[in-house]
């Protein structure tokens, strides 16, 4: 986040604070940038993306003038590389592993990627064609970056791809669940565009188990993916919890992209509870709306802290506050119902639990309470464990269990994305699910050969 | 401070860096600003008859994304009246009495418009006279520049007209437009040049514009081949002036001139046997103040080297340029990569195994990391390898002993020759 200039909130014209904070490159930075790259054989930075953008002959292309062929290179590994250039922790992907970072300094990839991407939207450019049609259906449950991405691939190899979505748009996390200033909707728009466009069908506003059934779909069509992500923020489980004034970080950032900005947090006092990028998320959001303190709330150190290194400095910047080693225990309200303050107890850490993480213990008699307006809650997200039990699939937890081709207890039915994510699996970024996504509708398409060629 | 004082066929000039015949050098006001700049000397932008330009006359070529890799030109010589260019020498001269003024001089094939215009300048006051014998746009049409510069015999019979009549030392231009440079540079020594200089721009089209589809540049949709110089022209005119300079037929001093960009490449064109250089695109890209750092670096070049005058170094590299069958054969190299100093990029090994002679290898250590190794007995010591390698110190190209003795192919030849035709019966 280099280039990011320093924060000017303004609080009369709250839009302003949620416009894009990263600047895009110019012609002739991008030119620049992309002469420097060395072109490396067999590059270190391809290995890193877990789409295996071919980076360097996409950089290639910039620095040719060839704009066009250079966003389809992208795009061609990545159905939502555009949304990617802007939410990829490049730092521990691509530019991580660029040679450069041993003697002068790392390619800047994801400003090309957004570079080519944004050439691509701006021109109107038409990446794809859809395949010759092979008479096979699919139902793709969500429409998120795996569901995107996995209707992309089949739509490609001549799918008829149908994806339900429970949601008024799709796009999934990209369109609702990561932050304006980082990623606009209408990056999220033009990647469902360009899916939309290969003739995928995509039925919005439609919960499956409730505006259409789980067996609809199994007899319906040929197969069904599942990619429906994860579900809302779960409970703390602490008094006060229903006061008017405590908000499920999703949903808060949800509203800043779907909802006129409102007022309300103007000069007040904010507190987030959890540390991974999602609480970052809301206290950034926070303090775009005008709060007028932001902290945030862990309950272990900033060792333990899941947020990426940039996410936190970004905070940090942005005057967030932390407070590690903080445990909320109960939210008080006011005589209006309203949430009024926090108390909290101050943890120690102790021994390491079943996830190798040293466990937080409350120190006794630590209490204090925190005067607050509004608590937001950010600390994990539950699972859609009822949806997969409309489609009777095996799960841990609300995991669903799949096998390595990405197929689940029930042949028809393969799962991507978030919802088939377990702990301490790696990380749950936009890029890996995109890439299940691909890999799933691949592993649909070899099931389709075998059968072609033993029938 | 080392001496920059040079001398070139008894023209002197209080340092080796003298702007170029060209438009840098159109008129009074920007030599004089030049001089205040600091440059030794400047060849006045050709004198002959008035032209007319045309508008839209230069174009460069970029190499990726750094401007100005090389420059095209399709301006013809002064379109100014020869009394205003003259009236404008003698005040600079007078103003800057220590600098070098050297005017280039182009008129048709004839002895009496030489005669004429040499005593018309020398009237004014130069230090001396370049013959412009090189440029190869407009002016060739008509018979002049490099036209008559590509024909000995005219390069010989027109230097001797113009001694016929200078007092001051006569410089011949020459045209990098033909095929061996040492024959029209030895006509122009038996014509009684006093001293040759190289190089003119080489005939060049920058482009062709992909949407238009007109010639870059161009005059109203049509173009015609201009001049081209620049950085990218340096390795033909070092190669020239090296030629020239070690050439035992001409013994004249050269001032050497294509692409010098810098105190270095000025050096490098002095080694190799110029007596001075000239320098015009480096300026036209960046202004005159780019002098400073020439006459700087050079300074401490010198000083770093503990030699007393840049005269000392003027040839030093000569004898050490020579014919490919007077190489080595038996002189061998190998590179070698520094795996610490290597970031694995892997570019000399897709260099080697696509195009040149597959002997580095991509390998892995025994913790996992990727290493790459030159096979030496496979390697033929080309240099590709380091020349690709973007770190330096990565890849050394070093030296390894060979078996047997020097050997050229020019000595292996003779010696095959001595086997098969011996110079005299052993028996007998």
């Amino acid at each position: 986040m280099g280039k990011s200039e320093k924060l000017h909130i303004s609080l009369t014209e709250l839009p302003k604070n949620f416009q894009e904070v990263h600047p895009a490159l110019s012609d002739r930075e991008a030119v620049e940038e992309a002469n420097r790259c060395l072109y490396c054989y067999d590059a270190p930075c391809i290995q890193a993306c877990p789409t295996g953008i071919d980076i360097p002959t996409f950089i290639k292309k910039i620095a040719s003038g060839n704009i066009k062929g250079s966003a389809k290179t992208i795009m061609t590994a990545n159905p939502v590389g555009a949304s990617c250039a802007r939410v990829c922790p490049t730092e521990e992907l691509c530019e991580g592993a660029c040679v450069l970072n041993h003697s002068t300094k790392p390619i800047m990839i994801g400003d090309l990627q957004r570079y080519a991407t944004d050439w691509a939207m701006k021109n109107n450019q038409v990446l794809f064609q859809k395949g010759q049609s092979n008479g096979k259906s699919v139902a793709i449950v969500g429409g998120g970056p795996a569901g995107l991405s996995a209707a992309r691939e089949l739509a490609l190899l001549g799918y008829d791809v149908t994806i339900f979505e429970a949601s008024p748009t799709v796009g999934g996390l990209n369109t609702y669940g990561i932050v304006s200033f980082r990623l606009p909707q209408r990056i999220s728009y033009w990647e469902v565009d360009q899916v939309e466009s290969l003739d995928v069908k995509i039925r919005t506003n439609t919960a499956v188990g409730k505006d259409v059934s789980a067996d609809k779909l199994l007899n319906s069509f040929d197969h069904v993916v599942l990619a429906a992500g994860m579900g809302r923020v779960p409970d703390l489980g602490i008094d006060g919890e229903d006061l008017d004034g405590v908000y499920d970080a999703i949903e808060f950032v949800k509203d800043t992209k779907t909802q006129p900005l409102s007022n309300r947090l103007v000069g007040k006092n904010v507190v987030v509870i959890g540390a991974g990028n999602t609480a970052i998320d809301g206290a950034t959001c926070s303090v775009r709306l005008g709060a007028g303190n932001v902290k945030i709330l862990y309950r272990r150190t900033q060792e333990e802290m899941s947020a990426y290194d940039f996410e936190y400095e970004f905070a940090k910047q942005d005057g967030v506050e932390f407070r590690w080693l903080t445990q909320p225990i109960k939210i008080h309200g006011d005589e209006n119902g309203r949430v009024k303050a926090i108390e909290c107890i101050k943890m120690e850490l102790g021994e390491p639990g079943a996830d190798g993480r040293r466990r937080p213990v409350p120190v006794e008699g630590s209490n204090f309470t925190l005067p607050v307006d509004a608590v937001i809650k950010a600390i994990g997200q539950t699972r859609h464990q009822s949806l997969i039990d409309l489609f009777r699939l095996e799960h841990i937890d609300g995991v669903v269990q799949i096998s390595e081709d990405y197929r689940t207890s029930n042949p028809k039915v393969f799962a991507c994305g978030d919802i088939v994510f377990g702990k301490g699996k790696g990380e749950a970024m936009v890029v890996t699910a995109a890439q299940q996504g691909k890999k799933t509708a691949y592993a649909i398409h070899s099931h389709y050969i075998e059968e072609t060629v033993t029938a | 401070m080392a001496d920059l004082r040079t001398n070139l066929a008894g023209i002197e000039s209080p340092n080796p860096f003298w702007l170029a015949s060209a438009p840098p050098t159109n008129s009074g006001y920007q030599v004089q600003r030049a001089f205040e700049a600091g440059w030794g000397g400047a060849v006045w932008k050709t004198l002959g008859d008035p032209i007319l330009n045309v508008s839209s006359r230069f174009a460069a070529v970029s190499f990726n994304g750094q401007r100005v890799a090389g420059f095209n030109n399709i301006e013809l010589i002064t379109d100014r009246p020869l009394e205003v260019n003259l009236q404008e020498i003698y005040e600079t001269k007078k103003r800057f009495p220590n600098h070098t003024v050297v005017v280039s001089l182009m008129v048709e094939p004839q002895q009496e418009k030489w005669h004429e215009i040499v005593k018309r300048v020398e009237e004014v006051g130069v230090d001396g006279l370049e013959l412009n014998f090189g440029c190869p746009h407009g002016m060739a049409e008509r018979g002049m520049g490099s036209a008559s510069g590509q024909v000995p015999e005219l390069v010989e019979k027109q230097t001797y007209w113009v001694k016929e009549a200078a007092q001051t030392p006569v410089i011949v231009k020459l045209t990098p437009n033909i095929t061996d440079i040492t024959v029209t540079a030895e006509s122009a020594a038996r014509g009684g040049a006093d001293a040759i200089s190289m190089i003119n721009t080489i005939n060049s089209l920058a482009g062709v514009d992909l949407d238009s589809w007109n010639t870059i540049p161009h005059v109203g949709g049509k173009g015609a081949h201009g001049g081209y110089c620049g950085p990218a022209v340096r390795p033909i005119a070092l190669n020239m002036v090296g030629e020239c300079a070690r050439s035992p037929r001409i013994n004249v001093p050269i001032s050497g001139m294509g692409g010098i960009s810098n105190w270095q490449n000025a050096v490098e064109f002095m080694l190799m046997g110029a007596s001075n250089v000239q320098v015009c695109t480096a300026a036209m890209h960046h202004g005159f103040r780019i002098v400073e750092d020439m006459i700087d670096g050079l300074n401490n070049y010198l000083d770093e080297k503990g030699i007393s005058s840049v005269q000392d170094i003027i040839g030093k590299s000569v004898p050490k340029y020579s014919d490919w069958g007077n190489l080595d054969l038996n002189y061998k190299i190998v590179a070698r990569i520094n795996n610490d100093v290597c970031i694995n990029c892997n570019k000399c090994h897709i260099a080697c195994e696509d195009t040149s002679h597959q002997c580095i290898d991509m390998l892995k250590d025994d913790h996992g990391n990727s290493y790459l190794e030159v096979r030496e007995e496979d390697c033929v010591g080309c240099n590709l390898c380091s020349i690709v390698c973007p770190v330096d110190g990565a890849i050394d190209m070093v030296e390894v002993g060979s078996e047997h003795p020097p050997m050229t192919w020019n000595d292996r030849q003779a010696a095959i020759g001595s086997l098969q035709n011996p110079s005299a019966d052993p028996i007998k």
